[in-house]
Order: structure tokens, then C-alpha cells, then sequence
């Protein structure tokens, strides 16, 4: 086949683009795909999965629709997108499902192999969307893509099923031609995933190859786009998730201490990829135990730690729950645990497959007594190493649990991230006690297992195996310095006391607040995964003009030092949380400052533009502008080109409207 | 000191990797400076008495040795030997073992736990502590009820038994220990009572000796709201009736004269009989085999427990097997993943297959 028309190559500074089919489809496969081949092409890219909990739910209905979103970009940017400029839906419920987020104007790469009448009535379409008129405000481009694959696999000899189970790679070929995407590493995933079955590596190989080649020889395109990459400081990068980056954060903390890890997990959405992936670790000195339950997982890490390994779960909400009295214990005898808390949408059950931020107040309270830990929260998915390692310095240096909070949305997004030297890391010192600390009144020389250290407050720890400081240590009350057990109501005190002003003292570094010029009034805070969008809402209110500062904490106990001064120098406070207040509540409680909750509890992230309408609309009312005379919020939302650190003159190919 | 012989040469290897004593070990050098806090009478005495006797004579560094318990009366057994030890919370007992035992093969780990919180609030740690088989021995202090709170009825307490909770009596069926254990396939399975210090001591020390989990059941006396539960062993008059001594490689024979015996009777199943009333006399008897690889046959000695008021129960070592430890095989793994991969290169990992650079 020969084109008639020539292709224009179009430049784009950002794209987002998402991959839309039923469960079985491969959707997540074809989007991790996507987002290599655009990581090792240079671009700054944020991804958003997005699938149900059922593995197969029946296939073709809207509750069985899988969805992967990927934002690319030539700049910096923070999010995965509010709003797809492309959706490859690969068939009718993929499409319905996903319609209403897309603008009107946005391209719709549609398999029509399965919009038969019975299809369509099955999800609620009584005439054919693609024939009715109903998408004429889009670009919408209908393909028979697994007509197309089963014709391109045909000489593999697979049933029709078999072939058509291609299709993704059909697709994904299409799409990486009409981004410029470099295949070598598609192609070489491939050979390597199917390396055992022949027929089906070939047969990928090939649909892949064809889908390429359609859109070089087909006229359904005419236009080609370029991302250029992105210019990022001077570094080497990679891609990675929240997950991936929190095993290696684990792997790496405990290297730095010099201490084996010891994981006891039990499998549960979206915490079990840190299982998988630190399971597979073994020569870095990792043991992993799938225990029997909840309980027993970080039963067996509070084991591992008193035996002298750093001991580490993973669990989500429903599991710290089920783990709270064992943390508990461990606040009690002080000893090392990393408690990694991968937030999935609640109460209950819940939508286990859909991101949340509402376990802060369980982490931080959830226990009986006066149980005070550190919790630490990643902001992005490849700070999740990052907070890992400084989890693992609070445990070790302070022995105590410490909460690590993820959340679904950080776990399976992926973002470049610029590869840290190991070696730079700072080392963890462990400190074991190896000699007695004391001298009873005979004068003997005595282990006292709760001897402090006078900065950190941290207790001596002497291991097991440690000759003449054999001890005994317990849930009970302990006397101070000796660990005895203790009821004296005066020793209850001191020690409740105690406990907490460790946690109190730990060393924690500033709160840096990005206020470029130190002008605005008002101030957004937040944690965890929102620092992405808080990060692109301001990012569009200063594009139009308003005055914002940010901050992101990544210590929710203890505080940053300065966190009461930040506070207390803003006339106003915004805190955007996926989760009903959580976070403003601590913060009004401890430092009585009236801050401003924006509240969304919706299983999916906060948008950039809906943020920016929030923020918009604060800074107006602060500076004393009335309802009716506002703007700032709504351009700020508005604006087609909102993420961008600097708009670029060729860049702007976006829906008007497009928020 | 002496102990009785259980007939079992006991399988090596449970104390391997656990260095030796240098010098010889008495008994005062295991008891801790804490003052024992159990009720006068309590049978708990009688097994601390045991196990620190028995201790030094395992010949192992006393460091190396670690307690872990749960919470109960006997959970408080740490706190007065002088080895490393951890009370813990209630059930949670084996599955921190497991992570200490995962961790360090250089421990002997022990854990010390009651019929409440190894049955009932831990029951799931129990049995999936035991399907794996960890290196670790777990002593269950069985006094039939729950103490620590004051008297209800427990996961071992006969049917219609009337306690605080129960005051038209227990309608609940209870487990027989052995049985779950066997149920639950453990390799190392035998029961003792607090009373026969000869007997207790010897089980201890097969189990010490096992390699894997050694699930030992010990009858013993709450005086204060369950006494004489075991009473039928411990009188004079009633005990040669009521113990059913299992001897490894000898006939299970026993009763005032060895009147009584075990033979098999139907599908999987065993029964006392006389043995003046059997065809062929002693030679009906079963020997006794603890290393029947299906658990059933221990699983049918197990049967012969009493569930009600308890007249009747072997004791002994029912099962001792020799499986692979599950500590032993996940440490093996990680062996195998330095040898065939080589000592993980961090930086080489995290940098991965896939990168760019911007200059």
C-alpha cells in the first residue's frame, strides 16, 4: 500500500493518552509498555492506572473495564493528566465508560470489532454511538483492530481467539508510531516475556510490527506527533513505581545499616507488588515470609527485628488494622519495624483497587494507649525510595515502629526518576550494645535494656546471642532503665512520657514552602500522593497571576520544626486531602490554626484544574474579592495548557475547553 | 539427672548451628532474678523447675537460647529464666518465633503458651506454625480453663463444664491439642504432665533435639479455678489406669498388672482393651512407631484422650518425623540466590535495564 498523502510530523509538548479495554485485555501490560518506550525516549511522564478488583469481571461490561493513563510531556510535570487528548478504547463498554472524561475535541482510536447490537444493548447503547452523530465532536478514528491483528497473525496457525488476543499489541504498535515512539524495547520485552511460547512471542511480535506499519501505510492518519524529551536536570534517570521504589528503598535502608531485612507480608491490593518485588531479592541478604494472615506478617518483622534483622510489612488499611496490637507491642519494646501502609480507598473493604489518604488518623492513633510512632508519607511514586530509607533511619536510630504511608495512586504510578548513588546514601548505625551499660548497687557490671541514650532518647538494644546481656522484654509496663516490669504509678507516667518525647524528638529536617517571591497570603499544604496536583493547581493559579505558596510534608509526626511558623505566616491555609480533613485536624488540634480543608474522597486523584479552581478562589477571597467578582479559580481551571512550567509557542494542541 | 527412656533415640539436629557451651552449665546460672509470681500450688513451678534443670544439659551457650511467650499465666515463663525472652501479646507468640528463627539459626527457640492462647486466640498461628515446621518447640501449659482472667471455660474445658461464663455449663466441643497438631501435620507431637518431672524432662529434650516444630502438650494443674482436672494421673490409685505410656519401638501396654493394652480395632482406629480378652494376648498389641510417616496412626493414639472429664490419655511422643525446617529452607534460598546470582549489587538494581541520561 502506497499513501497518497504525505504525513506531517505535528510537535506536541504534552500528551495524555489512555489505554481503555475489558480486564482480560492486557490494558495495564500495553500502558507499562507505552510509558518504557516514552521513558527511554526522554520524556517526563506521570501514569495513572485504573482497574477494577474482579480479575475477570464478564467480559464486555462497564464494571470489567481496565484503563491505564499516561501523561508525556517535554517539560516537568506533576500529574497523570486531568483529561485524556487520546483514548484507545478497544471496545463499546471501554468507551462508554471512559466518554465522560474526555474533552470534546479528543482523538478516539476505536476497535469496532465487538460494537455488534448485542454488545451495545448489553451496556446500555441502543443504536451504534459510532453511527449516530453522538461523537461527532470528537476526532474519532474507527479501526477494526482485531479483524486487523487476527489477519496479521494469521500464518502462526493460533485459533481466532488466540490471535485476537494480540490485539493490544496491534494497538500499542499504532499508537507508538503515531508518538514516534522507540519499539526496540517492546520488541525485546517481548521475546523475552513469551520466551517460552513460540507462537504466541511471534505472534505479539508481529501484531505489534503490524500495528506499527498500519499507521505508516494507512490514511487514516495524517498527522504524526513528536514529544520532544523532556529537559530535566543533568542525571541518569529511569522509570519506576511507588511500589518498585519502595522495595528498593527497603533493600537499600537496610544495607546502609548493615542489617539483613526480614519481610512478613500477607497479599493484599495494592501492597502485594512490595511482596513480589522484594521476594525476588533474596541475595541482597532479603528474607521474605508470606504469613498466614495479617497478624502473623508483622508478628514474624517484629521476630526478625528482635533478633537483630530490620524487620518490615507491608499491608494495606484493612491489614494495619489487623496489625495494630502487635505495632503496639512494638511501641512498647522499642524495638526497629517499618510498617508500610499502601492506602487503598475505605472503610472496610472498601474499593481496594482505588487510591485514598484516609489512614492517617488510624496510623496515627489507631492503637490502645498512649502508642506514639513516626509516620512518614511518600509525595510521589519514586519518593517512595526516598522515604523507605528515611523510614529505616528512624526505626534503627530511634528503635521504634514507623508508619511509611503510600497510597494506591503512588503505588502503581511510575514517574522518571534520576537514579541515586547508593553509596551517597547516609549510613544507618545500628549501635547494638555489646557490653554491659551499667553497674548494679554491688557494683557489678549489669545490661540495662532500657538505658536511653540522652539525644534520641533511643534504648540500648543488645541482640540475642549477645553473651552477659541475655534480657527479658515485654507488652507489660517496664520500669525505667531496667525493663522490669513495673505498676508503680509514677513509673507508668514517666515512661508513657517518656515514649512520646522520643517520637517528639526525632530529628526532622524543615519545611521548605515554594513561595517564589514571599508575597502570597495564602499557603497549600498537603502530604502524600496530592503533591502532584496541589504542585500543578498552583502551578496554573501563578500562570494567571494569583499569588500561592506550597508546601508538601512528607513527616506527619513528628511535625517539621517549623510547620507551627509556616502555618501562623499565611492568612490563610488550604488543605486539599483525598480523605475527609484528616490532616487539618491534626493540624488545627496541635497548632489552632483555622486552615482550610479541601475535601475529596472520590477512589481517584485530585485534579490539577479542579485544584486550581479551589485555590483560585481562596486567594481572591483572602485578598477580599467579592463572589460574584472572582476569576482567578475559574482561569486558572480553564487554562488548556495548565501544568506547564513555561507555555511553549507550538506547543498548545489542546481541546478548547479542555480541563 | 535421670529421665526416662521414651525408647526414641531422638532425631539429631535440632540444635544445629547453635553454638556450644564452653564450660559446663548448672541450673542456678538459668534461674532469673525476678521473684515468681504464680499462685501457690500452681503447677507452672513444677515445669520452670524442670526446664532450668533441664536447660544446662542441652550443653548450648545460654545467650543463644530465646523464650518467646504470648500472654496467660504461663506466658509469663520468660521473665524468670535467665536467657533472652519476650512476653508478647496474646496468641501472637508463634508467629514472632518465626521470625526470630527465620532470622537466626543460631537460636534455640522456644515458645511457651496456654491452651487459651495457642487454641483459641492464636489458634491460626498454631497450625500454620506447625504445617511449616519451623525450628522451634512449643510448650502448651494445658490447665483446661483460663486463669489469668479468673476462671471462664477454655478451647480444652469438658462439655458442660460451669465457670464464670458459663454458669449452665460449656456447650462447647473442645479440641483435643494432640489431635490439632497431628490434624495439622506436625512432625513432633508429644504430651507430658507437670507432675512427672522424669518424663517432662525427657520430652523436653526430644523435642529440643527435633529438628522443626516440637509441639509438646503439658497437663498442668490450675489449682485455684480448675484443680484436679488431672487428678486421675497424679492419684496413687487411679494414674496406672489412666496413663497409656508410648514407649517407641515397645507394645502399648499399661494398667494395674499391664492388664490393659492398645490394638487396633476397624477403619484408622485404636481401643484399650484387656488383654486377657485377646485372642492372641500381647501379641495384638501395637508397637509403638513414632516415625509412622502418616500422621493418621498418631492421629488415632490421639484419640484415645478422654474429651470429657479426662480418665484416660497417652502420653509420650506420639509423632516424631523427620521433614525438611522451614526456616532451613528459606535461609537455603537465600544461599541459592547469592550462589546462582552472586551478592546482590544494589546500585546495579536500582539503576536497572532501562535508563536514560540528560546532559
Amino acid at each position: 500500500m502506497n499513501r497518497t498523502v504525505t504525513i506531517e510530523v505535528k510537535q506536541l509538548d504534552r500528551v495524555v493518552i489512555r489505554f481503555a479495554g475489558d480486564s482480560g485485555d492486557g490494558m495495564q501490560l500495553t500502558g507499562d509498555r507505552f510509558t518504557a518506550e516514552t521513558a527511554s525516549f526522554g520524556n517526563d511522564l506521570s501514569t495513572l492506572p485504573n482497574f477494577p478488583a474482579e480479575i475477570r469481571a464478564p467480559a464486555g461490561t462497564l464494571p470489567g473495564v481496565s484503563s491505564f493513563q499516561l501523561h508525556f510531556a517535554d517539560h516537568d510535570i506533576l500529574t497523570p493528566g486531568d483529561a485524556p487528548d487520546v483514548l484507545i478504547a478497544m471496545n463499546p463498554a471501554a468507551l462508554k465508560a471512559n466518554l465522560r472524561d474526555v474533552p470534546r475535541g479528543a482523538t478516539l482510536i476505536v476497535d469496532t470489532a465487538d460494537f455488534t447490537a448485542r454488545n451495545l444493548k448489553r451496556i446500555g447503547y441502543e443504536e451504534n454511538p459510532l453511527e449516530t452523530g453522538e461523537l461527532d465532536a470528537y476526532h474519532v478514528v474507527p479501526l477494526n483492530l482485531t479483524g486487523m491483528t487476527v489477519e496479521s497473525v494469521k500464518e502462526f496457525g493460533l485459533t481466532r481467539k488466540d490471535a485476537s488476543r494480540a490485539k493490544n499489541m496491534y494497538a500499542l504498535g499504532l499508537v507508538s508510531w503515531l508518538f514516534q515512539r522507540p519499539v526496540e524495547s517492546t520488541i525485546d520485552f517481548l521475546q523475552s516475556k513469551f520466551a517460552g511460547k513460540p507462537d504466541i512471542r511471534d505472534a505479539n511480535i508481529a501484531a505489534f510490527r503490524a500495528g506499527y506499519n498500519f499507521g505508516e501505510t494507512a490514511e487514516e492518519f495524517s498527522v504524526r506527533y513528536e514529544v520532544k524529551p523532556a529537559r530535566m536536570a543533568t542525571g541518569t534517570y529511569r522509570n519506576i513505581s511507588g511500589n518498585l521504589a519502595l522495595a528498593y528503598g527497603l533493600v537499600a535502608g537496610a544495607q546502609r545499616a548493615g542489617l539483613p531485612l526480614v519481610l512478613g507480608a500477607y497479599p493484599i491490593t495494592p501492597a502485594s507488588d512490595v511482596l513480589h518485588e522484594l521476594s525476588k531479592l533474596k541475595r541482597f541478604d532479603v528474607t521474605t515470609i508470606q504469613a498466614e494472615d495479617e497478624i502473623a506478617g508483622v508478628g514474624a518483622a517484629l521476630g526478625a527485628s528482635f533478633a537483630g534483622a530490620l524487620g518490615v510489612t507491608t499491608s494495606s488499611g484493612p491489614g494495619i488494622s489487623l496489625k495494630s496490637e502487635t505495632i503496639g507491642l512494638g511501641v512498647m519494646l522499642e524495638l526497629p519495624l517499618v510498617v508500610c501502609d499502601i492506602q487503598r480507598a475505605g472503610p472496610s473493604t472498601g474499593m481496594p483497587t482505588k487510591t485514598e489518604q484516609a489512614d492517617l488518623l488510624q496510623v496515627m492513633f489507631g492503637r490502645n494507649g498512649e502508642a506514639p510512632l513516626p509516620v512518614v508519607a511518600a509525595q510521589s511514586p519514586a519518593d517512595c525510595f526516598a522515604i523507605a530509607v528515611e523510614a529505616t533511619r528512624i526505626a534503627i536510630t530511634y528503635r521504634t515502629p514507623v508508619i511509611v504511608l503510600s497510597d494506591g495512586y503512588l503505588a502503581n504510578g511510575s514517574e522518571p526518576w534520576q537514579i541515586p548513588v547508593i553509596e551517597n546514601l547516609p549510613k544507618i548505625d545500628p549501635n547494638f550494645t555489646t557490653e554491659p551499660n551499667s553497674t548494679n548497687d554491688k557494683g557489678e557490671p549489669v545490661y540495662l535494656p532500657y538505658l536511653r541514650d540522652p539525644e534520641t532518647l533511643a534504648r540500648a538494644w543488645a541482640i540475642p546471642g549477645t553473651a552477659g546481656l541475655d534480657h527479658r522484654i515485654g507488652g507489660l509496663e517496664k520500669e525505667d532503665k531496667t525493663g522490669n516490669i513495673s505498676y508503680d504509678p509514677a513509673n507508668h507516667d514517666l515512661m508513657i512520657r517518656t515514649r512520646q518525647a522520643k517520637v517528639d524528638g526525632i530529628t526532622v529536617p524543615p519545611l521548605e514552602v515554594d513561595d517564589p517571591d514571599g508575597t502570597a497570603k495564602v499557603l497549600v499544604l498537603g502530604w502524600g500522593s496530592t503533591y502532584g496536583p496541589i504542585g500543578a493547581g498552583c502551578r496554573r493559579v501563578r500562570k494567571v497571576g494569583g499569588k500561592i505558596a506550597q508546601a508538601h510534608l512528607r513527616h506527619l509526626n513528628p511535625f517539621p520544626p517549623n510547620l507551627g511558623e509556616v502555618l501562623k505566616s499565611y492568612d490563610k491555609v488550604l488543605v486539599p486531602e483525598m480523605n475527609l480533613g484528616q490532616l487539618a485536624m491534626l493540624l488545627r488540634a496541635k497548632y489552632l490554626v483555622d486552615v482550610v480543608s479541601y475535601a475529596q474522597v472520590r477512589g481517584m486523584p485530585l485534579g490539577a484544574a479542579e485544584l486550581a479552581e479551589v485555590i483560585g478562589n481562596l486567594v481572591e477571597e483572602t485578598a477580599g474579592i467579592d463572589d460574584d467578582a472572582r476569576h482567578l479559580g475559574e482561569a486558572a481551571a480553564n487554562l488548556t495548557h495548565g501544568e506547564a512550567l513555561h507555555i511553549e509557542p507550538n506547543g498548545l494542541h489542546h481541546p478548547e475547553g479542555a480541563r | 539427672m535421670s529421665t526416662v527412656d521414651l525408647g526414641l533415640p531422638s532425631l539429631p539436629g535440632g540444635l544445629r548451628g547453635v553454638p556450644a557451651a564452653t564450660e559446663p552449665q548448672n541450673r542456678k546460672e538459668y534461674v532469673s532474678d525476678q521473684e515468681v509470681r504464680w499462685c501457690p500450688g500452681c503447677g507452672d513451678y513444677a515445669v520452670l523447675a524442670a526446664f532450668q534443670g533441664f536447660l544446662p544439659e542441652l550443653g548450648i551457650k545460654r545467650e543463644n537460647v530465646a523464650m518467646v511467650s504470648g500472654i496467660g499465666c504461663s506466658s509469663r515463663f520468660p521473665y524468670y529464666l535467665s536467657t533472652y525472652g519476650m512476653h508478647s501479646i496474646h496468641g501472637r507468640a508463634p508467629a514472632i518465633a518465626t521470625g526470630l528463627a527465620v532470622a537466626r539459626p543460631d537460636l534455640s527457640v522456644w515458645v511457651v503458651t496456654g491452651d487459651g492462647d495457642a487454641l483459641s486466640i492464636g489458634g491460626n498461628h498454631l497450625i500454620h506454625t506447625l504445617r511449616r515446621n519451623v525450628n522451634l518447640k512449643i510448650l502448651l501449659f494445658n490447665n483446661r480453663i483460663y486463669g489469668l482472667t479468673k476462671g471462664q471455660y477454655s478451647p480444652t474445658s469438658e462439655p458442660g463444664k460451669v465457670t464464670k461464663s458459663t454458669p449452665m455449663g460449656s456447650v462447647d466441643n473442645p479440641f483435643n491439642p494432640v489431635s490439632l497438631a497431628l490434624g495439622a501435620e506436625a512432625t513432633f507431637v508429644a504430651r507430658t504432665v507437670d507432675s512427672d518431672r522424669k518424663h517432662l524432662t525427657a520430652v523436653l529434650r526430644a523435642a529440643a533435639e527435633h529438628r522443626g516444630t516440637a509441639f509438646v502438650e503439658i497437663y498442668q494443674n490450675c489449682p485455684i479455678f480448675n484443680d484436679n482436672a488431672f487428678d486421675a494421673f497424679k492419684n496413687p490409685e487411679t494414674r496406672d489406669d489412666a496413663i497409656i505410656p508410648l514407649v517407641h519401638g515397645e507394645p502399648i501396654r499399661f494398667g494395674t498388672d499391664g492388664r490393659l493394652g492398645v490394638v487396633r480395632d476397624g477403619f484408622a482406629s485404636l481401643a484399650v482393651r484387656e488383654i486377657a480378652s485377646l485372642p492372641n494376648g500381647e501379641a495384638d498389641l501395637v508397637i509403638h512407631d513414632a516415625h509412622t510417616e502418616d500422621p493418621a496412626y498418631a492421629f488415632a493414639l490421639s484419640r484415645l484422650t478422654d474429651a470429657g472429664v479426662l480418665h484416660q490419655a497417652p502420653i509420650g511422643i506420639f509423632r516424631s518425623v523427620d521433614h525438611p525446617a522451614y526456616d532451613d529452607m528459606v535461609r537455603q534460598q537465600v544461599e541459592t540466590s547469592k550462589e546462582s546470582q552472586g551478592i546482590g549489587d544494589l546500585q546495579a538494581l536500582v539503576t536497572g535495564s532501562d535508563t536514560w541520561t540528560v546532559n
